[in-house]
């Protein structure tokens, strides 16, 4: 077994004449978070969409954990231990945060299909849906509504639901949007510790974060890897430093 | 006790209470309106679990209300005159047992929920509504032109069907059997909806994208949960071809289904005893403006209208404020 966790080989999407992706290659080893940067319209989402099974690649392919995953269905992806967090929390509104922690517990050992036992009292379910809970400081919310919840509170609950996965990496769709200096460095502190228990592709605008948390950075301009290397080698990179990060960068 | 534990138990008491009290003052047809409140909410019950709970809008419960009917006309119908249901490949009989009828007519409610649920849930939002609202027509218009059963006069059923140590003729006894029904329909349900399945189910309404992502699959869950609604309104169907030992295509009709989703609007979408406080007020108002004036629907129309604009999510919750069942 490799050190890679997830990788991406040569992926190719177009819509109609525009070219979302053209030939990414990124991959994700054990321990790293892995930032993808790039200005709006560059291909992120796309990127995200085909890695986590929303989209198929026009060409090229996708690997996770050795496995060829290219044609498998974003369920199949997520019971393998692909674990994602949307740019919008996509959280359960009307239920307890408990319940929504639960949900991924959920799925993940499969027990959807009970239908007569009451789900509060899997000791199973909800000591792993609590266990994320606390990991993210939101152990003492969790019989509050979710609609009640701040919305910082909120990003660390989509961070939760992803835990309870039992995740082999995760997949970060902006996890800093909307979150003030504060919240952005809570959730900083949380996602440095979480790499150690599966490594983070992160996609983020925050750049205080990206340079704070990523081993590498990845820039995405135009549907293609512009340049990929460590912090100071992305801030040094002549390229995109005109191309992204602006002059004073 | 939540202020909805207080209105539920409250609703259950005045649905033993007002049939005894009908008893002793001798007032049958009391006790046959009651009969029809507890029918009605068991057919609400079920759409309650696609609507409330799915949050699949479905103008095509009559389908269901209309086969359960159906399922008890035509074996009764066989019964009563002796003939086989078929005798090809092997013989069916009909029969006049409540138990047998109310199984058929689940299984062939599920069946139709099925085969609907499938095509429907490729879409989503106001399409949903009209296939589901389409298949209703297709089934009512069938029902209609096919002779042996009725067709547009439907079917009488000279006996009431017979259930095991009770006679269903007094209508006291057939009143306890449906509300037992009723209320075993309403615990399995409160039991639904805190288990497992039914918090996947509720997250699948609010955010199907989210349940993918864990590994689940939200269209599956729906329609599951959809061939579970048909199959207790299937039921409620042959309880109330029963009642009225007689079934027409009217029970099928599109004008049934916005009665079954009125009576959940009324009581509360997505709360365990919206559709029995929904289906009980209708009755209610069925009756009493009924014999003010012919025109009573306007009447109900302005309830409805009332309810759904100042009400909180219909009447059990104008009562006991936010927050749905399973908090």
């Amino acid at each position: 077994m490799t050190d890679d966790v997830l990788v991406t080989h040569d992926i190719t999407k177009s819509f109609g004449a525009l070219r979302a992706n053209d030939g990414v290659s990124i991959d994700l080893k054990r321990g790293e978070v892995h930032a993808i940067i790039g200005p709006n319209g560059a291909g992120k989402s796309t990127l995200i969409a085909q890695i986590c099974g929303g989209l198929a690649p026009d060409s090229g392919t996708v690997h996770f954990l050795d496995h060829d995953v290219t044609a498998e269905t974003v369920r199949a992806r997520a019971r393998m231990g692909l674990a994602r967090t949307f740019q919008i929390s996509a959280l359960a509104m009307e239920d307890t945060v408990l319940q929504n922690a639960l949900l991924g517990a959920l799925g993940a050992a499969g027990r959807s299909w009970r239908m007569m036992r009451n789900v509060l009292k899997d000791t199973y379910l909800c000591g792993e849906a609590l266990a994320a809970l606390e990991r993210v400081g939101l152990a003492d919310q969790a019989a509050a509504r979710t609609a009640e919840l701040s919305h910082g509170q909120r990003r660390q609950l989509e961070v939760a639901v992803a835990l309870t996965l039992q995740p082999r990496a995760f997949v970060m769709d902006e996890p800093m949007a909307g979150l003030g200096s504060e919240g952005s460095k809570q959730l900083t502190a949380l996602l440095d510790e979480l790499r150690w228990q599966a490594p983070i592709l992160l996609v983020e605008h925050d750049m205080d974060a990206v340079f704070a948390l990523a081993d590498r950075i990845s820039v995405l301009v135009y549907g293609r890897i512009i340049a990929t290397g460590t912090v100071d080698e992305i801030r040094a990179d002549p390229v995109v430093r005109e191309a992204y990060l602006g002059e004073e960068a | 006790m939540s202020r909805e534990a207080l209105v539920n138990s409250a609703a259950l008491l005045l649905l033993v209470a007002v049939p005894v009290w009908a008893l002793w003052a001798d007032e049958p047809f009391t006790i046959t309106l009651a009969t029809r409140a507890v029918i009605f909410a068991l057919a609400a019950a079920g759409l309650n679990i696609a609507l409330g709970w799915g949050g699949m809008v479905s103008l095509g419960h009559a389908v269901y209300f209309g086969l359960g009917g159906y399922a008890m006309g035509v074996l009764a119908f066989h019964a009563q005159n002796y003939t086989p249901l078929m005798d090809w490949p092997f013989t069916i009989t009909g029969t006049k047992s409540m138990p047998v009828i109310w199984l058929v007519a689940m299984i062939s409610s599920a069946v139709a929920a099925l085969v609907i649920g499938l095509l429907a849930l490729r879409t989503s939002g106001v399409y949903f509504i009209m296939i589901t609202l389409a298949f209703g027509q297709m089934v009512f218009f069938f029902a209609i032109s096919w002779p042996t059963y009725g067709g547009e006069d439907g079917l009488s059923i000279y006996v009431r069907n017979s259930f095991p140590g009770l006679n269903t003729l007094v209508p006291i006894e057939f009143y306890g059997l449906c509300l037992s029904v009723l209320c075993v329909i309403l615990f399995l349900n409160a039991r639904l909806i805190r288990s497992p399945f039914g918090l996947a189910l509720n997250a699948a309404r609010q955010v199907p994208h989210r349940v993918e992502t864990v590994g689940m699959n939200p269209t599956r869950l729906k329609l599951s949960a959809l061939v579970i609604s048909g199959a207790v309104t299937g039921l409620a169907g042959a309880l109330f071809a029963d009642l009225n030992r007689f079934v027409s295509p009217t029970m099928l009709s599109w004008q049934m289904s916005g009665e079954i989703m009125v009576f959940v609007i009324i009581g509360g979408v997505g709360r365990l005893f919206g559709p029995v406080v929904g289906a009980c007020l209708f009755v209610l108002l069925e009756h009493f403006l009924g014999g003010v004036s012919e025109y009573w629907q306007v009447f109900l129309g302005l309830v409805l209208l009332g309810i759904v604009l100042f009400g909180h999510g219909g009447v059990v919750g104008m009562i006991a404020g936010r927050g749905r069942t399973h908090d």
